[in-house]
């Protein structure tokens, strides 16, 4: 099964992330992660869906995106050339005496830190999602206390892009 | 000038040219009722339960091609739309439905008759909205006629909160709709047009298997010309019955698990099959690896995700079957295909539809005599079970929108309704409603909606104490144990008919329908014929469970 990255431009309203999600879960459609946020206008929401199925699969989820209102533009972007990343906060357990160690690790995956308590460090990194996963491995043997992923985002590279058509941009207008 | 949203509702509503909508009042909605009540150009009509309204909306929605308009009130109101819509949606019926909301302050608080009505509909509609800013009413009204209507239609709900009912706006009506998400493609592509064209002169055995989306379209007279032209037989899906003249010699009758045995082996033993405004729903497909196993398959539909999502298609191809049919036609060779329509005849000379005739009086029958008595000229609703397949098998129809029925869902209960909306979308037309004893008990309330709009639908109901379709599944698949499916108690249906001020008749033999349904049915008024048939009687052919196409068994 590979994975495909889907570009989704969507009408930023209400319900809209619930429409998605919804489609996903009753057509039997497997989520491996969804990012959302606003674009460059408030009034468009971009999503970044990674799915992961054969091709009759992504075409089928495609075109069930499709039929929905709020759904402006898809772009399947695996086949291209894309830059991706993804953000992680990860709490780890750093006594005192581990601290100079973990922060060593940490420089190695360009992690940052950005808190500290007693017995903790939290740190953030961004990267694909392999580097992420290989960060997340070598803190794990001193005790993970919490973590969070925001999900893959991704932009092709070059001077292609996913944007609304200059049609699109002008009917501004949704309810 | 500064009008309340609820008659700006009902402004819209007009300019939309909506002349009749089907509701029930309560709590949410009393702005809205407040604002029909000053309406001299909506008609209101007041059902008994909000199923009726919803399937009401329906049934006239189906004979008329407009949009059907129905209301509710919040909670218990919505609820119980929720049938209905489903229904429409999976038939692709176009309707707007408009349910009150509690106040926008109290969303979310579990208030009084509140439910989250866009969330429960969500799978079920092909959009919905809570309208929250008053301002927005007219666009999303406007956009909502729109998505009801086009493309893929489909029923498109409204939720207004009771406070944005009443607030005060300044009403202008959009002319345009501005969906930059949503633009149905209706012209075929050109290139694939011709390559359609071109399969069609190599094909030597073709088959068209024709869906709802011809009806949907109003392509019948397009298909009808189609098939004549390239002379290819035509089977019909359930939701396609009406869209191919049921009295044409090139015709095969529905197709699928009830269909004919010639049907379906013309489906078996086609080199091209093209399906036009069909889905290859599971009846009608059975056994995916053993349907049209020798066939390039040609799939025209509007909804491009109807393609490729059950068989793999050869040639798709997007667009509004009435315009693409336009385009083919012309590009059309006359091939000689005497060999395959040979095939074709006896194919229907050794598998006719049949069923055993004895002292009983046999649902088949009635059917039969029911199409003797109106040669397709009248509008068929039926409820669904048993004598839905029936008159699929055994009425011949002749004109689109002449069959009115729940197909995809399903919907026991749907045939009363939907009578009532039906004869009110085509006044002066005969419109006649065959159900059965299980069906009509689920909305048998709506004969009071129906007298109170003087409606004179006639009402054959085929009465075997028994909830046959499901009576013979038992016998099928669970060695006969009848759980659940025979009635121990049955009312006096013909009392009940005359409780409601209904002519009532109770039919016994074969004697009693031919002398009595000429009466019944040219008689001006409605009328309520209570058929009392053997409760034993098996809808066939049948494609047993799990098995192709082409093992359809007749006993």
């Amino acid at each position: 099964m590979e994975k495909h990255t889907l570009s989704v431009l969507v009408e930023n309203s209400p319900g809209v992330l619930t429409r998605v999600a919804g489609l996903f879960a009753r057509r039997g459609f497997n989520i491996d992660s969804l990012a959302v946020g606003r674009t460059d206008r408030a009034d468009v929401s971009r999503m970044t869906i990674v799915v992961e199925g054969d091709k009759p699969l992504i075409e089928q989820v495609t075109k069930q995106l499709h039929k929905l209102i709020d759904v402006i533009k898809i772009s399947n972007i695996t086949e291209d050339e894309y830059v991706d990343r993804e953000l992680v906060m990860i709490k780890v357990t750093a006594e005192p005496g581990q601290r100079v160690e973990i922060l060593h690790i940490a420089g190695i995956f360009r992690a940052r830190a950005v808190d500290l308590g007693s017995k903790t460090m939290t740190f953030e990194c961004t990267g694909t999602g392999g580097k992420i996963n290989a960060f997340e491995e070598s803190l794990r043997p001193y005790g993970i206390k919490e973590l969070v992923r925001t999900g893959k985002i991704a932009m092709l590279r070059g001077s292609k892009f996913v944007a609304l058509s200059p049609a699109q941009a002008r009917d501004a207008e949704s309810a | 000038m500064e009008i309340t949203v609820a008659e700006a509702l009902v402004e819209c509503l007009e300019r939309e040219n909506v002349e009749i909508i089907f509701g029930y009042p309560g709590g949410a909605v009393l702005p809205l009722y407040d604002a029909l009540y000053h309406s001299t150009r909506i008609k209101h009509v007041l059902v008994r339960h909000e199923q009726g309204a919803v399937h009401a909306a329906d049934g006239y929605a189906r004979v008329t091609g407009r949009v059907g308009v129905c209301i509710g009130t919040s909670g218990p109101g919505a609820t119980n739309l929720v049938t209905g819509i489903a229904n429409a949606y999976m038939d692709s019926v176009p309707m707007v439905i408009f349910t009150g909301q509690v106040p926008t302050i109290q969303i979310g608080t579990d208030a009084f008759q509140e439910v989250d009505i866009t969330g429960i509909t969500l799978p079920i509609t092909k959009h919905n909205y809570l309208l929250k800013d008053p301002a927005k009413l007219s666009m999303v009204i406007k956009n909502a006629f729109h998505i009801a209507a086009t493309g893929r239609p489909g029923p498109v709900l409204i939720d207004i909160p009771k406070d944005v009912a009443q607030a005060r706006i300044s009403f202008k009506y959009p002319s345009t709709v501005k969906l930059r998400g949503y633009k149905p493609t209706y012209k075929g592509h050109p290139s694939k047009i011709t390559e359609i064209a071109k399969l069609f002169g190599k094909a030597k055995r073709p088959v068209i298997y024709a869906g709802g989306g011809v009806i949907a379209s109003n392509g019948s007279e397009e298909l009808l010309k189609l098939a004549e032209a390239i002379s290819a037989p035509v089977t019909n899906t359930f939701m396609g019955l009406a869209g191919f003249p049921g009295d044409h010699p090139l015709f095969l009758g529905m197709l699928g698990l009830h269909g004919t045995r010639y049907a379906n082996l013309a489906i078996t033993e086609c080199d091209l099959l093209i399906g036009i405004g069909a889905r290859f729903d599971d009846r009608v497909v059975m056994n995916i690896n053993s349907f049209a196993p020798h066939a390039t398959v040609i799939h025209i539909d509007i909804d491009p995700a109807e393609i490729g999502k059950v068989i793999t298609t050869n040639v798709p191809l997007v667009g509004d079957v009435k315009l693409i049919l336009k385009e083919l036609l012309p590009l059309i060779e006359k091939v000689d295909r005497s060999e395959w329509l040979e095939r074709i005849k006896s194919l229907k000379e050794q598998y006719p539809l049949s069923y055993n005739r004895d002292s009983s009086l046999k649902p088949q029958f009635i059917v039969e005599q029911l199409w003797n008595h109106t040669k397709g000229e009248a509008i068929i609703v039926t409820d669904v079970g048993q004598h839905q397949m029936w008159v699929a098998q055994y009425y011949h129809f002749k004109k689109p929108r002449t069959l009115v029925s729940s197909g995809g869902l399903g919907c026991m209960g749907f045939g009363l309704p939907a009578a009532v909306g039906a004869a009110l979308g085509a006044p002066g037309r005969k419109v006649i409603l065959v159900t059965g004893d299980g069906s009509i008990q689920m909305t048998i309330q709506e004969l009071a909606t129906m007298m109170e709009q003087c409606l004179s639908v006639k009402i054959i109901l085929f009465n075997n104490s028994a909830l046959g379709m499901v009576r013979q599944l038992q016998e099928y698949y669970c060695e006969g144990r009848h759980m659940a499916t025979n009635f121990q108690f049955h009312p006096d249906f013909e009392m009940i008919a005359r409780a409601y001020g209904i002519p009532a008749y109770t039919f016994r033999t074969e004697e009693d329908v031919v002398k009595g349904l000429p009466e019944v049915l040219d008689s001006p008024g409605p009328a309520f014929v209570n058929c009392i048939v053997p409760p034993g009687e098996n809808v066939l052919p049948m494609v047993p469970a799990g098995r192709g196409i082409n093992e359809s068994v007749a006993c």
